[in-house]
């Protein structure tokens, strides 16, 4: 056939094919998307440590193993509060000349999603001895360390952040362990992660494929469901560890802790709702429970869970109780 | 139940230690019944030889004495005959009479009879709880006597039949030799003596051939051997020679060659060290050499190293010979070589110190980097579009028509991934899906199919099935895979619809991989028996075969529940590689010892492109299989919402054996490297003979000169 014999023909048709195929479901779309989208009225910008630090985050290639997309899907809820969408990416644009705009939405899940983590994990005394040795609060963790964003200092100046490193970790280095800018950046961009809630009047995405149970009674809140274990590992062990003996210097513990055996149960629920910061020798602990929107009934069931558990014999609390705490804590503040 | 539990199910076979993962559950009646069958079955192998043996003996017995003796006659051998007539010569003496005892074993079968009544009584007893595990145990408990029982009686039965058997045997042989004995006619004995000439008859070996001397007159023998020590393997057929190649295009193939052999050998090193750290966290604690940093060092380097390179060379080659004519312009040649070489030295190092484009996988090179790589696939272009501009031939071979594309198409995609005018926002992450698979299916699967429409029929020295196919797949695959790249986006903020035409593009790649396997195997057809002779054919079967399976699995994993369990995991990359190095990589490894040999007159050592071959395939078979099991379950547990570092101790063993695949295939890059180096170095043999013959026609001339 004459069409297939000529050269010019056959490849301008091949690129043709191709050139329109791409205009269709590449160019367009990315720019009516972009056309139609913008940034959500309550996001925050980032502060220049934030932006610098996000600039560490793409230099270490963060992103080979963490993502920041919410997929609608019911197992992705753990990431955040509501599904990703557009907006939540629109006000990203090229960060020089030299690079590409960095979503970071990422491909590969090595480690968590980091979509959210602002709200899950906001306390700087765990992100900065994660950061130097994830070892050293995750025993399983296979993220790299990342030393060289800190400093071994014998004589401290104003200012410094020190990391309590234990021993077994400093490979042989003296001195203290000072965070150098660059970490402290990284972790002010890493508190910067948060899922900008959306204006009132909008509608929410839904999450996607329910697991059977959750379909079952997502009428109503979940009480009796609430998994006290599985919460403890997801908000609170990082810090305190799987067996509640925290870590020395940094994150108290709570076996034998007075105030999760003892009888000061608004303190208790206080504590877990809005963070603790009146002891000098440990770290300060963030809000978790506000951030992670913890129900009644999940609070009980983690109090429970650590009454219960490394030798602790608290009494078991209900939901009701921690309810009532709850109002008074919400009319308080 | 829930769909972990489903999976546990389906996933037999495997023994699990991990925690939080349930191991096969077998119900107690399930073993009942199985261990019943296994012993039915050993019952019955046991009855069946009792049965041959008695059925053998009644054989040697029956049929009369005449055709006893005709029988054993007629097996006579030239020596037993031999023997016979020297007796017969001797005039033997007569021997005494044996009755011939011909007793029939009706006791055997009588005792066979009555095997049957010992037999189980099975389920007799109504209302026990048969699947129940005391039963069962006690069942088993009863069984293991009585089988010991069987076994014993068996043994004994076959003592006794051997024993009959040995007696009847001693009493047919008396009787044969006295019939022997007996023989005294003339005829007779000469029926015996013209047999045995007949059986002493032989071959003298040079019925064929004759005695003369032997004469290769056509120059067909290749290669003699008179080295008669059995191989360790087989040997395989030597490369057959070809016309002389211009020797500076044959310089700049084997260059292109030698540095994407160079980065193979690099990216999986470092691929492999990446591998290591998934079990060694803190194997070394450097910012230039942290997980994060490398792993982009190791994909770009053998994607735009090792596989770019290796097939930009073969095109090279390929795109002359089948315009007919020769490369238009030589030095644009050397130019992309180098500039590409700088792209990934350049890439690698900026990488390493921390400087990259933002994020996109395969993206990562930023563009000033990624620029000499654009100008050389530019040069590249007009390059051969100017070969085959000034072709010698009417058509444009089919190769040349996926090869070409294949460039034009990279730098359309390598404009759309680089200018910036469209990737703000999401706009980004929609290029991102497109750049990253296309990157992957236009240029490496579609440059990489040009190259085996030409190199696999002419391994196989036949044309290929069907030129039409060959076509169909090529605009099947433009139309289906431009359409595929948000699939590494499904359920992310990327409009729902664009999702949907992903998946639909992936479902429909099943045409262009069909079409493409059928014209492959179908090429193979009437010619497999060439695979046990060649070195290159394994590297092209293996390759076409995960063609077809790497490129289905793609499929499969676009579809929405499919994302579920495996998006976001190693089961990606698993994927990657048994594409990327199942098909690209065993392809091109084909391709070269196909094209190296006739470029230099070397041909590698055979065992180790053997060595080679076998360790790259099974390593990637411990890379992928478990990694994708592993992930799976990784998958399966997210969706299950166990705590997230639950799933990263259950992957610990998974990665160790990616690990120990990974291993295997560096090693295999080894022999691969090792193999180009026997290629590429002139065999001293050869330089002997050169030197001779220069020296001989160097005496001619100085003998010229001084007469």
């Amino acid at each position: 056939m004459e069409f297939f014999n000529n050269h010019t023909k056959l490849f301008t048709t091949a690129f043709l094919f191709f050139a329109i195929l791409t205009l269709f479901v590449v160019i367009i779309p990315a720019i009516s998307n972009q056309q139609r989208n913008a940034e959500l009225p309550n996001a925050v910008p980032l502060s220049e440590d934030a932006r610098k630090g996000k600039e560490l985050f793409i230099a270490n290639g963060c992103v080979a193993c963490h993502t920041q997309q919410v997929r609608n899907v019911d197992m992705d809820s753990r990431w955040g509060s509501r599904p990703g969408i557009a907006a939540d990416y629109a006000g990203m644009k090229r960060m020089d000349i030299w690079r590409n705009t960095a979503t970071l939405a990422g491909t590969e899940r090595t480690g968590p999603d980091l979509t959210d983590v602002g709200n899950r994990q906001p306390s700087l005394d765990w992100n900065l001895v994660h950061l130097y040795n994830p070892r050293i609060v995750v025993k399983e963790s296979i993220m790299p360390a990342y030393p060289w964003l800190f400093e071994y200092k014998t004589v401290l100046s104003k200012g410094d952040v020190t990391v309590t490193v234990p021993e077994a970790f400093l490979n042989g280095k003296g001195g203290k362990v000072v965070a150098k800018k660059e970490a402290l950046q990284l972790v002010a961009y890493l508190q910067s992660l948060k899922q900008v809630e959306l204006p009132g009047e909008s509608r929410t995405p839904q999450f996607l494929y329910k697991r059977e149970a959750d379909a079952a009674d997502s009428s109503g809140e979940t009480t009796a469901g609430a998994d006290g274990a599985l919460l403890y590992a997801n908000n609170c062990q990082a810090c305190h560890q799987a067996d509640g003996k925290g870590l020395p210097g940094a994150f108290p513990p709570l076996a034998g802790s007075p105030v999760v055996t003892g009888d000061d149960l608004s303190l208790y629920v206080d504590i877990i709702m809005n963070g603790y910061d009146a002891r000098p020798e440990y770290g300060a602990m963030p809000g978790v429970g506000t951030m992670m929107g913890f129900s009644a009934g999940e609070v009980a069931a983690i109090i429970n869970h650590e009454r219960t558990s490394w030798g602790n014999g608290g009494k078991q609390v209900t939901t009701e109780e921690v309810q009532e705490i709850l109002t008074l804590l919400e009319t308080a503040n | 139940m829930t769909l972990y539990d489903k999976a546990n199910l389906s996933l037999v076979g495997v023994t699990l230690q991990a925690p939080n993962i349930y191991s096969l559950q077998l119900g107690w009646s399930e073993l009942a019944m199985g261990a019943l069958v296994v012993m039915l079955l050993v019952l019955l192998g046991v009855l069946l030889s009792l049965y041959r043996r008695v059925a053998a003996i009644r054989n040697s017995i029956q049929g009369g004495f005449d055709n006893r003796i005709r029988r054993q006659l007629s097996q006579l051998n030239g020596r037993q005959l031999d023997t016979v007539l020297q007796h017969k010569k001797q005039g033997g003496q007569k021997r005494g009479t044996l009755a011939a005892s011909g007793k029939a074993v009706l006791l055997m079968m009588a005792l066979l009879a009555g095997l049957p009544a010992w037999a189980q009584p099975d389920g007799a007893v109504s209302g026990i709880a048969w699947g129940s595990a005391g039963i069962v145990i006690t069942l088993v408990l009863i069984l293991i006597p009585v089988l010991c029982g069987l076994v014993l009686m068996v043994v004994k039965i076959r003592r006794t039949l051997t024993r009959y058997q040995r007696r009847q045997h001693s009493a047919l042989a008396d009787e044969f030799a006295q019939y022997l004995d007996g023989l005294t006619k003339k005829e007779e004995l000469d029926q015996l003596t013209s047999r045995k000439s007949a059986l002493d008859y032989q071959l003298t070996n040079t019925e064929l051939a004759g005695d003369g001397d032997v004469h290769d007159r056509r120059g067909l023998v290749a290669s003699a051997s008179s080295d008669l020590n059995l191989p360790i393997a087989a040997p395989k057929k030597r490369a057959v020679r070809r016309p002389n190649i211009d020797s500076n295009l044959a310089k700049l193939v084997l260059w292109y060659i030698g540095t994407s052999a160079f980065w193979l050998l690099f990216g999986t090193t470092v691929g492999q060290y990446l591998g290591i750290k998934f079990l060694a966290p803190d194997a070394d604690q450097l910012s230039w050499l942290s997980f994060g940093r490398l792993r982009p060092v190791h994909t770009n380097a053998v994607f735009w190293g090792w596989a770019s390179l290796g097939m930009l060379g073969l095109g090279y080659y390929i795109v002359p010979r089948v315009s007919n004519t020769s490369i238009a312009n030589l030095r644009h040649g050397w130019l992309s070589l180098i500039l590409i070489n700088a792209t990934v030295v350049l890439g690698t190092v900026s990488l390493m110190a921390g400087i990259n484009n933002g994020g996109g996988e395969y993206r990562e090179y930023i563009w000033p980097v990624m620029l000499p790589f654009a100008v050389a696939l530019v040069l590249t272009l007009t390059n051969f579009l100017k070969t085959i501009a000034r072709r010698k031939t009417t058509e444009i071979y089919i190769s040349n028509w996926y090869m070409i594309s294949a460039i034009i198409f990279t730098i359309v995609i390598a404009l759309v991934a680089y200018l910036p005018f469209w990737q703000n926002g999401l706009g980004e992450i929609i290029v991102q899906g497109y750049y990253m698979h296309q990157g992957v299916g236009m240029w490496f699967m579609l440059f990489t199919l040009g190259i085996v429409y030409y190199f696999l029929p002419q391994q196989l020295n036949k044309p290929i099935y069907s030129y039409s196919l060959g076509i169909l797949a090529f605009w099947t695959q433009i139309l289906f895979y431009t359409l595929i790249g948000t699939h590494h986006f499904i359920f992310s903020a990327i409009p729902w619809w664009l999702q949907t035409v992903a998946i639909v593009g992936s479902a429909g790649m099943a045409i262009p991989v069909v079409a493409g396997t059928t014209n492959f195997l179908m090429t193979f057809k009437g010619a497999w028996y060439k695979v046990k002779d060649s070195y290159t054919l394994p590297f092209f079967l293996a390759g076409i075969i995960f063609y077809f399976t790497g490129s289905m699995q793609g499929t499969a994993e676009a579809f929405r529940y499919t994302n579920l369990i495996w998006h976001f995991t190693d089961f990606t990359v698993a994927h990657s590689h048994l594409t990327m190095y199942g098909i690209i990589s065993f392809l091109l490894w084909g391709s070269i010892y196909a094209v190296v040999p006739r470029l230099t007159g070397q041909e590698p050592p055979q065992l180790t492109v053997g060595a080679h071959f076998w360790f790259s395939l099974i390593g990637l078979m411990f890379y992928t299989v478990p990694l994708m099991y592993g992930s799976s379950l990784r998958g399966l547990m997210w969706m299950d919402g166990k705590p997230f570092i639950d799933s990263v101790v259950l992957m610990a063993p998974y990665w160790l054996w990616r690990a120990i695949g990974g291993t295997l295939m560096w090693l295999s890059h080894l022999l691969f490297a090792y193999n180009l180096y026997k290629m590429y170095s002139t065999d001293k043999q050869s330089n002997i003979v050169e030197e001779a013959l220069e020296k001989l026609t160097g005496n001619d001339a100085q003998v010229t000169q001084t007469k």
